[in-house]
């Protein structure tokens, strides 16, 4: 038994190294990065420059994703309550068929349809116009930090919503019923009976799109890379115009630390 | 009849958000002229098609990279995880969860910030602008997908079966290789084929890393979108979607419930 548990280990040894040599390492360099001033020597002169400079850029990341979040949450909501609740089988296998293009879809290429899609004089505006809802001059273009919103809810609704409505079909149907019975309306058993019991599921859904969000380079620089946008961008920036590490890994210390708060309180809920 | 009213109206809505910004790519990848203030191409044509794929053009160059980058970061993936998968599923190991959270170390920090680190210690290895630099980040990356895939699809192998190998003689090694690998076989190809697609769309690491001699398939869509070629960023992320759709449409031949209720257990 002693052999096959050191077998065990050597097996599994070289992943982990893999992840400690290239991620857990770096990470760490990253960390101490961001309180090290230029010649060395504990300083907290980058978070005072990254706020200095892109105090701005930090708020509206926190608002891009904070909206696209709960956007998400009340769209993959209504996907999965739909699916689950839906009367009439052909529109719940229309919706089916339609809610998952978006899934495997890179964000390099989200942002490539967006960028013409939502543009003044792009397709939808287009469309509009073409029929009869809007005039030439009443249009107006997304491509701002609304797109950015736009473009990550797009993308992202279809994995959380697959997620949802998985677990919102391996639900107990009588409880359901009985509500359904007892004269409650679809809205309510949707809102008091089904979504506390996916709780879990729709919140680690959301944890991990945010992750993803957070960490998105090419939607903000292709949607909108000019001020106000997203850190990413600011510390692509600094890295590639100045070679300002500093500042690039306050940032991303930032980051981390709205990463870990929306945890925390995952975690928090978990434990109570 | 008039609930049919209502829902068409919703569904229209839908499918025009959804399917409206496709749509619109295939319309520029078929446009050969399009300005304003028309609203749909005023000149449809495949030059811009021709310019793609012309033979060493730069479109071709960048996909037989792509797709050498992600055959590899399977390769190496699949080097990783099969050991560790196996070892995970069947074997007695120390602290078992945390291994197996570990992996999901790099999905769980916004991975950009750690990606220009890399990239400048990777400068001291001189590993920058190297494909093998890039195999190494895009590994990574995947490992959490192919090593908790794996491992499901090891759990999933009836242990009888193996054990009857074992009574009739077979060695550990033999049964591995004659029963529990051909038994986890699609499992497995389908933690290949999430490892290959997420090699293939990375765009993020491969900016900070590969830059300036690798340019990826999303790298150079992104070149030609920023210089406002619609047109070949249009075509170049078709190339990218046929492999995603592909397998939006397969994958629940790979992976069946029986491994999927396994995945992270």
């Amino acid at each position: 038994m002693q052999d096959r548990g050191r077998l065990g280990v050597l097996l599994v040894a070289p992943a982990l190294a893999a992840v400690l040599v290239l991620f857990v390492y770096p990470l760490g360099y990253s960390l101490v990065t961001a309180f090290q001033a230029k010649g060395g020597g504990f300083t907290l002169g980058n978070f005072s420059k990254a706020f200095e400079f892109y105090s701005v850029d930090i708020g509206f990341t926190l608002v891009i994703i904070g909206m696209s979040t709960l956007l998400i949450a009340l769209a993959s909501i209504a996907v999965g309550g739909y699916l689950t609740l839906g009367e009439n089988p052909r529109a719940v296998a229309l919706l089916r068929w339609l809610y998952r293009w978006p899934l495997f879809i890179p964000f390099v290429v989200a942002a490539q349809c967006m960028r013409t899609f939502l543009a003044k004089n792009g397709l939808m505006n287009n469309t509009f116009v073409g029929l009869g809802i809007l005039d030439v001059d009443q249009t107006i273009g997304f491509l701002d930090w609304r797109g950015i919103i736009i473009t990550f809810v797009w993308k992202q609704t279809p994995f959380v919503a697959l997620l949802v409505a998985g677990a919102m079909a391996s639900l107990d149907r009588a409880t359901i019923e009985a509500a359904r019975n007892l004269g409650a309306g679809r809205l309510r058993i949707l809102f008091e009976i089904l979504v506390p019991q996916v709780m879990p599921t729709l919140v680690v859904g959301l944890i991990l799109s945010f992750v993803t969000m957070m960490s998105v380079l090419s939607v903000p620089l292709m949607i909108s890379g000019e001020s106000p946008t997203m850190m990413t961008v600011d510390m692509a920036f600094r890295i590639n115009n100045y070679g300002d590490y500093g500042t690039a890994n306050a940032l991303g210390f930032i980051s981390y630390l709205m990463t870990a708060t929306c945890a925390w309180f995952y975690l928090k809920r978990q434990v109570r | 009849m008039r609930a049919w009213i209502g829902r068409g109206i919703v569904f229209g809505l839908l499918a025009f958000i959804i399917l409206g910004p496709l749509a619109n790519l295939a319309l520029w990848a078929a446009a050969e002229q399009w300005y304003f203030p028309h609203k749909l191409p005023v000149v449809y044509g495949t030059k811009f098609w021709e310019q793609v794929f012309k033979p060493r053009g730069d479109a071709l160059v960048s996909l037989v990279t792509s797709v050498w980058i992600a055959l590899a970061t399977v390769a190496a993936s699949l080097a990783l995880a099969m050991p560790a998968g196996y070892a995970l599923a069947r074997l007695k190991l120390p602290w078992r969860t945390a291994i197996l959270l570990a992996f999901l170390l790099p999905q769980a920090f916004p991975s950009l910030a750690v990606y220009i680190n890399i990239a400048r210690l990777f400068y001291d290895f001189r590993l920058n602008g190297t494909m093998a630099g890039v195999i190494m980040v895009h590994t990574v990356h995947g490992l959490v997908f192919a090593v908790w895939i794996t491992a499901a699809a090891f759990a999933a192998v009836e242990r009888d079966l193996e054990l009857a190998a074992r009574n009739l003689g077979a060695s550990g090694l033999r049964t591995f290789l004659t029963v529990s690998l051909p038994l986890a076989a699609p499992g497995i190809l389908a933690s290949a084929i999430f490892v290959f697609l997420e090699s293939l769309d990375e765009f993020t690491g491969t900016f900070f890393v590969g830059v300036p001699d690798v340019i990826t398939l999303p790298l150079l869509m992104f070149t030609a979108s920023i210089a406002g070629n619609y047109q070949i960023a249009a075509i170049t992320a078709l190339v990218l979607l046929v492999p995603s759709v592909l397998f939006m449409l397969i994958i629940e031949r790979f992976l069946k419930a029986d491994v999927l209720s396994k995945v992270g257990a």
